[in-house]
């Protein structure tokens, strides 16, 4: 049995097989419409969230299964004071496969470590997001037809941003990646994230305040959003959270297939201009999250189409 | 200033210089039943200054606590005035509530009942990592 905390738990072979997986439900979704017949997901959600939570109920209603949970702390019995490790151990009784949504960094560890049934980080503070990488990774390699030879741009808040940390350490590992970090100092990528990850494996990379400069180089840009609820101080929050916004005049400067990525929700790091220039491919990162949600149950649940 | 020989016991030698409270804070010496002798900034010739711990009893030791705080730390085990072993020290690959995990976002914040464990993720520097929140050690 095995849960997904880290994106790193996969191997560049397992991602690649999700990927196909992935790739084979798109051509022909009917064929894996049951492959979870009579199977239960249990999205153990200790906070707010709208898509995640959406998608993986989607990906499993679409693979034949069905859904149990909660959506957030105040209507689970962690409300009355149960352990994180005492939850898994009462779901895993009821459920075949646990999604966990947590404000506290590790407590999807901490599942998966008392759980009998595989448990996938849905994201746990500003720690890991495996799925959401999963979903940018799909992205990447449906849009640009690779993984390697890529040269990715990441804007915005590199500080607390997970999905950047995550999507950095899971590309690390392939080959001819180069990564620009755009940020103002305040947010830049943590030092130990260059050190263990960027510098460890050996990927070139500059930092630079300067959006609109980094542009032309970039075959994709992560763009990501100054998260309030991320900061302690409200001052900090308000001083930064308008640092890069991406607008029609600041895409002249990109490349014709250089495309746009965002996790979402944005607030306003995108204007809403973007939205029809084919080159932004937000709205197709989510969907491509489903399918790699639903390829992932299947893997670890051991069910084939 | 002279601290006598010990006749059944433990020397803990060659602690690097103001290491040696913190070694007697996490091995638990204040609850000790036994005379302990704590010197700081001892001359040595190899090391110009070092700091001793003498415990006079032969008590059970997390050796891995020794290693994790000093790892060029040596142990003595006295007996009957005569040495007669000294332990080696090997750095252990995980910690099990040696130290607490200071990030406030981390689980262990707010789940008391969990151990906090650390693992050694970088042998080269010494950089030990909380295995929930990745948090390096402090």
């Amino acid at each position: 049995m095995r849960s997904l905390i880290s994106i790193t738990d996969l191997s560049v072979e397992e991602i690649q097989s999700l990927i196909d997986t992935a790739n084979q439900i798109i051509a022909d979704p009917d064929r894996f419409a049951h492959v979870c017949d009579r199977k239960k997901l249990a999205t153990l959600f200790f906070e707010p969230s709208t898509r995640t939570r959406l998608s993986f109920e989607a990906a499993m209603y679409e693979l034949g299964g069905n859904v149990i949970g909660f959506s957030s702390a105040n209507s689970s019995s962690a409300a009355k004071g149960e352990s994180v490790a005492d939850t898994a151990k009462t779901v895993s009784c009821y459920a075949d496969i646990i999604a966990m949504r947590h404000p506290k960094e590790g407590a999807p560890l901490v599942a998966a470590m008392n759980a009998s049934i595989p448990v996938i980080n849905a994201g746990d503070g500003g720690h890991n997001h495996p799925t959401q990488t999963l979903a940018d990774l799909l992205t990447l390699y449906r849009e640009k037809g690779r993984l390697n030879d890529l040269t990715v741009g990441f804007c915005g808040d590199l500080k607390f941003g997970r999905t950047v940390h995550s999507l950095i350490a899971a590309l690390a590992r392939y080959t001819g990646i180069k990564v620009v970090l755009i940020s103002p100092k305040e947010l830049q990528l943590p030092s130990y994230v260059k050190k263990d990850v960027l510098q460890k494996h050996g990927i070139p990379y500059t930092q630079t305040t300067n959006l609109e400069g980094a542009l032309p180089q970039l075959d994709a840009l992560y763009m990501t959003r100054v998260q309030r609820e991320r900061f302690f101080n409200e001052e900090d929050y308000l001083r930064l959270k308008d640092s890069y916004i991406l607008d029609p005049e600041k895409m002249r400067n990109a490349r014709e297939d250089m495309i746009v990525m965002h996790p979402l929700p944005r607030v306003n790091e995108i204007s809403v201009a973007i939205d029809s220039d084919p080159r932004a491919c937000y709205f197709k990162q989510v969907l491509n999250g489903k399918y790699m949600r639903m390829a992932l149950i299947m893997m670890l649940l051991e069910v084939k189409a | 200033m002279k601290i006598g020989s010990i006749q059944n016991g433990i020397v803990i030698d060659h602690i690097t210089a103001g290491r040696s409270m913190r070694l007697y804070d996490l091995l638990g010496l204040e609850s000790a039943d036994c005379q302990v002798a704590l010197i700081k900034n001892a001359v040595s010739g190899k090391m110009g200054r070092k700091d001793i711990i003498k415990i006079g009893a032969i008590v059970p030791l997390d050796l891995d606590i020794i290693a994790y705080v000093d790892p060029k730390a040596t142990i003595n085990i006295i007996q009957d005035g005569v040495l007669v072993e000294k332990k080696a020290l090997k750095t252990p690959q995980k910690l099990v509530n040696v130290v607490k995990c200071q990030n406030p976002r981390c689980i262990t914040s707010t789940e008391q009942e969990l151990d906090h464990v650390f693992v050694l993720t970088e042998p080269e520097t010494g950089v030990y990592r909380c295995i929930y929140c990745e948090a390096q050690a402090k």
